[in-house]
């Protein structure tokens, strides 16, 4: 039997379970939000065509717009300026084969549960790794917060005076990531791959800048981490093909053996 | 008037009457008169007369030169008489009723409904009835008489005490300064609006403070929210201040794209729109519902609505849009007596304006406007001098304001 026909079938047996990480879409689901006097993605926002009346009369179906970043979405290296000129850089040019892959969850669900501005530093990898074995080349970093279960969006975007705090890598741990571990990119629970305050990190937003820069991807909303073994997980990320786009909202599915 | 007690929700809601509307395209003229506030009677220019009812030719001299000008209004009471039987439908679920004759000071006599408390000497105004229709109303000839409670005359005004409210928009200066206004002028219930709950507003914790309001999470771009809180309250809103506005400062050359034009009409004018759609039905069952009917939508628009001010150009547009729509809602909300009155200031004194150079309205100058607004009945607001003077200005002749705001 082809490795193939032997994953279908596992599939179907059940041996292989399929987790959905992604968020509903829907107007309710908290957006990023930028200073108001700059340009603003669309939220998620859905309106009715016809419902089986006058306007259609056996069918329902509905328009909907967003922004590319909107709900559980896929970050393209074109995304930041630092990863503007690579090749593949797109979501329409990006090498489908990317959009597979290993995936390593680090669990920080306790550290953030106690920091909501807890960064993932290279120290917590290293350890990381000393107990779950070395990340390997070309795997998803998901970076695993419990931030998800936050389902009020006051808390889940969790503002305060000085602005959003939400937690994220550290620059020393996104330069390791892809200097060090050849990973294919870093997935969030929050808002972003980058912490609420990471304008204050230098470079600011180290996560989009390093990971983009070195044609890296980003995942963020993603939800059932938590359901994901720490090593072994597959995981399925196709984004939109948009043409030159810089993201696109997407289902994230990942396969896990069980054992 | 005490507050009444509350209606038996098992019981029928009456449907909306109107009082008799027809006039003659003359006697418009002084619903425009009134639909500002202003008390107009024509005028002879060649011979001085001040004459009622509106005609086509003066009634000394015959000459067709009439002008609209605006009259003191004080005025002798002649005779009155209390109406216990109409074949009006609109009159007769409202009698008694109060009419008398006035002999206005300026000259010609009136028919007028009479304020509860009328003497000898009154005053009288034009006021919007229901049908939005101007009508001659005879008041006390003192300042202080008692607008809120007199029967007869809250069938002409849409005043804010006892009366649940609607503000879409809590989150802006403005939006406070509205719900502070409307709760010191009696109103049992205030609903406030604020989008993107997550962001915690300067203002937040004022409003919750006040008795009467309860915050409601609500974003006029998303159609689902907007549906759902008119399901839960809609049926019992009397009278909708939507002020949610998107405001950028730009025309069309000096911002690249059309975002953020967009999201201005998507608030500015789609916003309300859903508002209308969702909101517009319960209103129009509930014109006649009792004493604290649904009376009014007031429309937050702009003084840009009427022409262009290209340095804010795409907000113009967006504001000149949602008049046009709120001309639309008010011919659809008026068979059930429901007015909407439009407010178009100048430049409001917020952070949007903040490059604008002064005189910009205040915020709490502003809200007052429209709280007046509410209570004497008026359908077009104009606040502050920068509106009035481009009121003047666009009457006077339009095509030169829009040269001169061009400049």
């Amino acid at each position: 039997m082809s490795v193939l026909q032997e994953l279908a079938g596992a599939i179907t047996s059940g041996r292989i379970r399929v987790v959905d990480l992604t968020q509903t879409l829907s107007p309710e689901f908290p957006g990023i939000s930028l200073p108001p006097e700059m340009g603003q993605a669309w939220p998620f926002r859905i309106e009715e065509v016809s419902r089986y009346d006058e306007r259609g009369p056996a069918w329902y179906w509905n328009n909907f717009s967003c922004g590319e970043h909107t709900g559980t979405h896929f970050d393209a290296p074109v995304h930041w300026i630092s990863g503007k000129d690579l090749p593949n850089n797109a979501t329409d040019s990006i090498p489908p084969e990317r959009f597979i892959g290993p995936a390593f969850v680090v669990d920080c669900s306790k550290e953030a549960a106690k920091d909501p501005d807890f960064l993932l530093t290279k120290d917590f990898i290293l350890k990381w790794e000393a107990n779950h074995g070395r990340i390997a080349p070309r795997s998803w970093v998901l970076m695993r917060t419990d931030w998800s279960k936050r389902n009020d969006p006051v808390e889940y975007q969790n503002y305060d005076e000085e602005g959003q705090h939400t937690p994220g890598p550290d620059v020393e741990a996104v330069k390791f990531l892809v200097a060090e571990r050849d990973v294919l990119g870093f997935g969030t629970e929050s808002i972003g791959t980058d912490a609420g305050q990471a304008y204050h990190l230098r470079p600011p937003y180290p996560c989009h800048y390093y990971m983009h820069g070195a044609g890296r991807y980003g995942l963020q909303c993603l939800t059932n981490l938590d359901q994901l073994p720490l090593t072994g997980a597959v995981v399925v990320a196709a984004p939109l093909k948009i043409r030159n786009g810089s993201g696109s909202p997407l289902r994230v599915i990942a396969l896990v053996e069980n054992k | 008037m005490q507050r009444q007690k509350r209606k038996n929700p098992v019981l029928r809601t009456r449907l909306p009457t109107l009082p008799p509307a027809a006039r003659s395209r003359v006697a418009l003229g002084l619903t425009a008169a009134a639909a500002l506030g202003r008390f107009e009677l024509q005028q002879c220019r060649e011979c001085g007369t001040v004459q009622y009812p509106p005609r086509e030719a003066c009634q000394k001299c015959l000459s067709i030169l009439l002008d609209w000008k605006v009259q003191p209004g004080d005025g002798e009471l002649l005779a009155q008489t209390v109406l216990h039987h109409s074949n009006d439908l609109f009159f007769r679920e409202r009698l008694p009723w109060r009419l008398g004759l006035v002999k206005l000071d300026v000259g010609p006599t009136v028919v007028a409904h009479l304020h509860d408390s009328v003497a000898q000497r009154v005053r009288v105004r034009a006021m919007l009835d229901r049908a939005g229709q101007a009508v001659i109303v005879a008041l006390p000839d003192k300042e202080n008489c008692d607008m809120a409670d007199d029967r007869q005359l809250r069938e002409f005004t849409c005043d804010p005490k006892h009366r649940k409210i609607f503000v879409t928009d809590g989150k802006s200066r403005f939006g406070q300064e509205m719900v502070h206004s409307l709760a010191r002028a009696g109103a049992e219930l205030i609903w406030v609006g604020y989008a993107e709950p997550w962001k915690k507003f300067a203002g937040f914790d004022e409003l919750e403070k006040v008795p009467q309001v309860t915050l409601v999470p609500l974003d006029v771009t998303d159609s689902k929210n907007v549906r759902e809180l008119a399901a839960e309250i809609a049926g019992k809103v009397d009278i909708v201040v939507n002020n949610a506005e998107y405001h950028r400062s730009f025309g069309i050359a000096n911002r690249q794209g059309v975002e953020a034009a967009r999201a201005e009409m998507d608030v500015n004018y789609f916003g309300l729109l859903r508002l209308a759609q969702e909101f517009g039905p319960a209103m129009r069952s509930r014109g006649a519902d009792g004493r604290s009917s649904a009376v009014a939508w007031v429309n937050l628009l702009s003084i840009y609505a009427l022409a262009n001010f290209p340095p804010h150009g795409t907000f113009s547009a967006s504001k000149a849009a949602a008049h046009s729509l709120a001309q639309c809602l008010r011919a659809e909300m008026r068979p059930a007596g429901v007015r909407v009155v439009n407010v178009f200031p100048g430049p409001i004194d917020d952070e949007w304006n903040q490059l604008l150079p002064p005189p910009k309205i205040a915020p709490a100058a502003l809200a007052k406007a429209i709280a007046g607004a509410l209570r004497d009945g008026i359908e077009d607001v104009y606040p502050g001098d920068v509106a009035q003077e481009w009121l003047a200005r666009w009457r006077d002749n339009p095509k030169a304001l829009e040269r001169e705001l061009s400049a």
